[in-house]
């Protein structure tokens, strides 16, 4: 009605209909962000309707933040695989388990030393680590000789390599239920670890600080390589375009290589983290990549720094909201602001206008 | 002659008759008598050459596989005719086995009602608990499909992973639903009275019946499976030859000619979706009848989702006739490797001692890597998809000529 007065009548299609114009502005970033936001105070809203204590409702929202520097350390690495070579792996979840348990193997191996209070673990762990990082890093980029590559050599649909994504997940999951067996397993069995007494009524582990410290600083590290250095340069440049990259004299087979080093080394890491928050399962992986496949999309495919965002975002969700929803349904929590970032905003919070 | 043997061959005749109405290559006026004439003979040779143990043991395999060859042909009309990567079979077959349950089951009464919770029990007769096994698990799909579909493909592969597991909470937690981690027992089984009480049966049915036990159920439970899969397969048959079917093909292949040509591309691609979780859920409730007792860890994403998709990898995808091929030949395969697995278990104790109580996995890493294998070295699978599907083309020389044509360049594809 209000058209046929405006000046811009005689073009109609530059006046965008009322509800297409209300779906655009529902499609902008901020719109997505001021939704997200609602729905977190949503979350918190329920737990006090539920009669929850500030304090409670405190804590899990730090807990969360830890959970969310677990997923992130997935989810970075996945994003960085999803961006270069464009296909969705689901093997990532047992390249975390992997990470948790190659982790424990050499822990075993090592002498155990003093505890470093007022953290639960000691010396032993850090090195097991930073060993178990490299060598999931490896098998990744040896999974990738023996199927990737051969299905990129013959410039396979996106289907297939998601196919063998799913064979690998299953292969590795098998190789891990071989080695470990099924049962539960501690880095440190009965070791107690006492929260600390912080202000404010909050209970926070030494343990999870330490998780999201070490988040925070791989993080920066992948960022400074993505940004600083000719290999992060290269990496960009064949997710942007990987044929004009190849043009351009990049070695589209070594940024692939490093991708995947990359890759397996944080999901190694968020394994064993995770694996020190509560216990080592084979199951464990699968459980984080509903939320780590949440966090990639909702902070836009390729961008780490948004998989990170999306991993706190989700990390807190998954844990404010066990205060009044059975703590099981955490993957349900990830899955439903994945399905709604799909709805409002498929390319995610970082993504640009498509 | 044993009249037990007799009975159960005229139960394994039905099967084999239904192979042979599908197989023998005559006219119609003779394939009939010829197929009826050999399934009984063969059914009367096979149940007199092997021991009654390894009979039902054949007996209970081709259940399990029939039921596999309906989940697989479920695949097939959402990943082999549009391209939907559903990597959550798991979630419409559970939905379709506690349906069917808590549709036919009563609801507990009584003392009973403490120890089994569920939120509803109609004792509906069996053809109506699979039917609304069906009709629930396409309505699912339709709910995930209308926020999923219209994106990526990538994106429905990550969200039907999501819902297979939600699902499974789900039927893990809410113990008003289907009796929480608690498995729900007692499904009745179809005419299982038959079997009981000979009476119970009419007529001439009775002097059949009368050497049976009730343990040689299965051997009717073969016969409902296998009728139910060649309907299906007719279905599926029918409705990928129709227009519908090729109009599928259109938006799996050229998504942009299909839409210019005024097709609605959502719109068929939801359609194939609901569809084909419709007969995944026929698969499920066929399974908790033939399970009795059901609980969630059955359907956990290796038995209920990857499984499957090898399966019909193997089979061909977009080949109705490889889809219950290799759904038989995988589940020969995981039954095949518990044999071998035992047989290796003194070799692997000699390497450690808790290989052999997991050599079980062994299994997994096999079929694992027999997808790896599939993906790489034979991605159109066993039985390839035909390039021509429509009757009326094959009909003419047109067709015939597409044909060649269509092997032809398959032949330069593969070499």
């Amino acid at each position: 009605m209000n058209a046929t007065q405006d000046p811009t009548a005689q073009a109609p299609e530059l006046t965008p209909r009322l509800d297409e114009r209300i779906r655009a502005a529902l499609q902008t970033r901020t719109a997505m962000a001021v939704i997200l936001a609602g729905l977190l105070a949503l979350i918190v809203v329920l737990a006090i309707v539920q009669d929850v204590s500030a304090g409670r409702i405190l804590s899990l929202t730090v807990w969360g933040i830890m959970l969310g520097g677990v997923i992130g350390l997935g989810s970075i690495g996945l994003t960085l695989c999803y961006g270069v070579l464009k296909f969705p792996n689901f093997s990532h979840g047992a390249m975390v388990t992997l990470g948790a348990y190659v982790t424990f193997a050499v822990m075993q191996a090592l002498p155990q030393g003093e505890v470093l209070r007022p953290f639960s673990f000691g010396w032993e762990f850090l090195v097991a680590l930073i060993v178990s990082m490299p060598v999931v890093g490896v098998v990744a980029i040896g999974i990738d000789r023996v199927m990737y590559r051969r299905l990129r050599q013959r410039n396979a649909s996106l289907v297939l390599f998601a196919m063998a994504s799913l064979a690998m997940a299953f292969f590795l999951r098998s190789i891990i239920y071989l080695v470990w067996g099924s049962d539960f397993r501690f880095y440190y069995e009965g070791r107690a670890n006492p929260a600390l007494d912080l202000p404010f009524g909050l209970r926070v582990q030494a343990d999870q600080f330490f998780i999201l410290g070490l988040a925070i600083v791989l993080v920066i590290a992948v960022y400074l390589l993505l940004e600083r250095t000719k290999m992060g340069k290269a990496m960009r440049a064949t997710a942007n375009n990987p044929e004009l990259a190849q043009v351009r004299g990049i070695n589209t087979e070594r940024v692939v290589a490093w991708t995947w080093l990359m890759g397996g080394a944080l999901a190694a890491a968020g394994g064993a983290m995770y694996g020190l928050a509560s216990q080592l399962r084979p199951e464990m992986g699968f459980w984080l990549l509903l939320p780590m496949f949440a966090a990639v999309i909702m902070g836009s495919i390729g961008n780490p720094r948004g998989a990170l965002a999306g991993a706190l975002i989700i990390g807190v969700a998954q844990q404010v909201s066990t205060a009044f929803l059975n703590p099981a349904y955490g993957p349900g929590v990830a899955f439903i602001l994945m399905v709604l970032t799909l709805l409002i905003r498929p390319q995610g919070l970082f993504g640009g206008t498509e | 002659m044993d009249q037990a043997l007799v009975a159960k061959s005229v139960f394994l005749a039905v099967p084999l008759l239904l192979l042979g109405l599908k197989l023998v290559p005559l006219r119609w006026a003779l394939r009939i008598p010829v197929a009826l004439v050999g399934a009984f003979v063969l059914a009367l040779i096979i149940s007199n050459l092997l021991p009654s143990g390894k009979l039902s043991y054949l007996v209970s395999f081709s259940i399990m596989a029939g039921i596999y060859a309906i989940l697989t042909l479920g695949l097939n009309t959402q990943w082999g005719f549009t391209g939907h990567l559903n990597f959550g079979i798991a979630g419409f077959f559970a939905v379709g086995a506690f349906t069917s349950a808590l549709f036919t089951t009563a609801a507990p009464t009584g003392v009973m009602a403490q120890y089994t919770q569920q939120a509803f029990g109609f004792e509906a007769p069996f053809l109506i608990g699979i039917l609304a096994a069906a009709i629930v698990s396409g309505f699912v799909a339709f709910l995930i499909a209308i926020p999923v579909l219209r994106l990526r493909m990538d994106f429905l592969a990550i969200a039907t992973i999501g819902i297979a597991e939600i699902i499974r909470l789900i039927f893990q937690n809410e113990r008003w639903l289907a009796n929480g981690p608690q498995p729900l027992r007692g499904i009745p089984r179809p005419l299982h009275c038959l079997f009981d009480e000979p009476s119970c049966a009419p007529g001439p049915l009775a002097t059949l019946l009368q050497p049976l036990e009730p343990r040689d159920y299965i051997y009717f439970y073969l016969c409902v499976v296998t009728v139910l899969l060649a309907l299906t397969y007719l279905l599926v048959e029918t409705a990928t030859r129709s227009p519908w079917g090729r109009v599928l093909r259109a938006v799996r292949d050229e998504e942009q000619s299909a839409a210019m040509n005024g097709k609605n591309i959502t719109s068929f691609r939801i359609q194939s979706f609901v569809v084909g979780a419709a007969v995944m859920g026929l698969g499920g409730g066929l399974y908790a009848h033939y399970a009795v007792t059901i609980d969630y860890s059955h359907f956990n994403p290796l038995f209920a989702t990857f499984i499957v998709w090898v399966m019909l990898m193997l089979g061909g995808s977009g080949n109705n006739k490889g889809a219950i091929l290799g759904a038989f030949i995988i589940w020969g395969v995981w039954s095949g490797t518990a044999f071998l697995t035992g047989m290796i278990e003194p070799t692997l104790a000699q390497i450690s001692q808790d290989l052999p109580a997991r050599s079980a996995y062994l299994r997994w890493l096999l079929v694992a890597i027999l997808l790896a294998g599939i993906v790489l070295y034979r991605p159109q699978g066993l039985i390839a998809e035909e390039k021509v599907v429509s009757r009326f083309l094959a009909k003419t020389g047109i067709g015939r000529g597409r044909r060649k044509q269509a092997r032809e360049e398959e032949a330069e594809t593969a070499s």
